[in-house]
Order: structure tokens, then sequence, then C-alpha cells
């Protein structure tokens, strides 16, 4: 087990799009330990991509269980080779990443999710996701393709108006 | 430490004025810091953190120029203020309502009251000018809970105005 470095802008190589996992072998299993170690010796991130230490393998770790608000989640999750299948709805939130420190902003993602992955052995995991966790899985899967939320900031002067009544 | 200026130009909008104010910075080697800058009711507004400069009257030595040439007035004051100070917001604040005299005040002052340190304000004047609709987005930082401010807000100012407060919950990955 170890602790990873992460990369940090303007790190070219967090622009470089990852290859699927093909071999669901002891060394994945050990490089998922790795990052999750990773994830949790930082500051509290909800998520982390296998890009973000250098390792370009669509390998995703989440876990939106621990939030101030509780929201709906399905605690850890180890997600290879993720595809989100469905998209409905969006939603403005705020987004900051391990890779961009001491920056925040505000990103529109969809509110709801259908997902399909595998797990670390291959077997095949299928989930439907709402609100703050389907944003962490859009956010951590963005790294698998290159891409950053700050690809993604809207205006915080021009913030969406909610349609929900939040009671 | 850098020696940090805050600079401020407002004046009548018009194409080029951030491309000519930076410009002049940049020639008389000063740096920029945070900024912000935009339109308010036909004016440009410009607040910028320059850094760089021997003192405030360099600063203002070095885009007075530009200045002239475009109508800007302008202000520079020498500040304690650093990079990397920044407070992360976690309540989000929606005020919108008819326009009335002392809606800002009436709001901030109970978040105030009720705890909130504001960390980012914009307001703005919509529809028509027979009918003007006030809408106000805050963002900011409280440590009582929003049940809290939406108290407060709501014994200040009742329905007068349409108020929504949520919380921040910013998602690090």
């Amino acid at each position: 087990m170890a602790v990873l470095d992460i990369l940090t802008l303007p790190d070219e190589r967090l622009k470089q799009v990852s290859a699927p996992v093909t071999a669901f072998d002891d060394a994945l299993r050990a490089f998922i330990a790795d990052l999750e170690e990773t994830r949790q010796a930082g500051p509290s991130a909800v998520g982390i991509a296998a890009p973000q230490v250098g390792h370009f393998q669509r390998i995703v770790i989440m876990d939106c269980s621990l939030t101030r608000k509780p929201v709906p989640n399905h605690g850890r999750l180890v997600l290879v080779n993720p595809e989100i299948t469905e998209w409905d709805g969006h939603d403005v939130g705020r987004e900051g990443c391990l890779s961009i420190p001491d920056y925040t902003g505000n990103v529109v993602r969809a509110a709801r999710i259908k997902l399909s992955a595998q797990d670390p052995r291959g077997d095949s995991l299928s989930f439907e996701m709402t609100g703050f966790e389907a944003r962490c899985a859009q956010h951590e899967m963005d790294h698998l393709d290159g891409l950053l939320f700050i690809d993604r900031v809207v205006s915080r002067r021009t913030d969406l108006f909610r349609r929900k009544v939040y009671k | 430490m850098n020696n940090w200026y805050m600079l401020t130009l407002v004046g009548a909008d018009r194409t080029g004025i951030t491309a000519a104010v930076t410009q002049a910075l940049f020639d008389a080697d000063m740096n920029l810091g945070e900024a912000s800058m935009l339109r308010l009711g036909g004016s440009f507004t410009m607040m910028l953190m320059v850094s760089g400069a021997a003192g405030a009257d360099a600063v203002v030595s070095a885009v007075e120029p530009v200045a002239h040439q475009l109508g800007l007035k302008v202000h520079v004051d020498a500040i304690d203020g650093q990079l990397h100070e920044h407070l992360e917001p976690n309540v989000h604040v929606t005020v919108s309502g008819a326009d009335r005299a002392g809606i800002v005040a009436g709001v901030t002052g109970a978040l105030a009251d009720a705890g909130l340190h504001i960390t980012d304000l914009s307001s703005d004047v919509a529809g028509e000018a027979s009918q003007p609709v006030y809408i106000m987005q805050i963002e900011g930082q409280a440590d009582t809970g929003i049940d809290a401010l939406r108290a407060a807000v709501t014994a200040r100012v009742g329905d007068a105005m349409d108020v929504h407060i949520r919380l921040i919950e910013t998602l690090l990955g």
C-alpha cells in the first residue's frame, strides 16, 4: 500500500484519455488499494480517478456517504470501465478538485444518471444515481476523458434559478 | 510576500477597456492577482489585485495614460491581502421580487445577524422599467445552519420577497 502523488494543473497529463481495463488481476486490485489510500490521505475527497495519480486506466473510486447533509448514495464504490447509459435533468453545483487546489466553481451536471461498470474482479455493476452522487460520478468520469471541471464552469453571476422549492 | 494594491477603474463601457488596462500594467512589469470586472448600468467596473509596483503612485502612473484615453476614473490602495485566502462559501441565497427600497439592507441585515459572512453578492434589476424586479444572488459562509438563516430573513422581510436559501455542498473529487 502506498499514497500516490496527485497530478495538479497545469500538468498536461491530466488531459490524457485513459484506456479501458482489460486485465482484472492482482496488479489491478493492488493499484485500487493504493488509489483508495491516496483518496483518504488528502483533504476529504468524495472521489478520485486513476489518471489523477498518473495511471491512465478507466478506474474511479467514490464515496458520497459522508456529506454534511446526507444525500442518496450507494456507499463506497470502485468503478472499473464506467459508462453512463442514461442522463436526465440538470442541476448546478459547486465543485473542487484534488488536481486544482484552491479553486472551486459552479458546474452544470445531469441530475439523474444510469451507470454501468465492472467491479475489480470484472463482474458487471449497474447503478441509478441522483444529485450529489450523480455529480460525483460525472466529475470523476470526466477525468477518464481528460476533462477537468474548470472546462465546464459556469459564471457564479448567472447561477440558474432552482425550479424546485426546497423545504 | 508580494505587496498588493487594489486598483479600481470605472468608466463608460466600451470595447477594449480590459485589454488596454491590462496591457499597460504588463508593460510596466506589474502582475495581476484576483480580479472582478463587470458591466454595471452602462459603466464598466474593474477591481484588480496588482503586484510588482514600487508604490500606489506607480500603479496610478502605469494606467493613467490609458485611463485618460478611455475616460476611466482610477483609484489605488495598498492592501494587506494576499492570494490563496479564499473563504469557501457553504450557503447560497437567492432573493427576488418587485423592486422596492431597502431590500438589500433588510435581507443582508437579517443574514448578518444570523451569522452569515457574505463572500459574494451580485444583484440586478430586471423586468420592465414600469415594473422592475430585483434579483440578488448571495454566497457566504455560516456555521449556524440554514434554518436559522431562513427564520431570520422571514422575520425581517416576511413574504415581501421570494427568498431561497440552500446549502452549498462542495464536491471535492
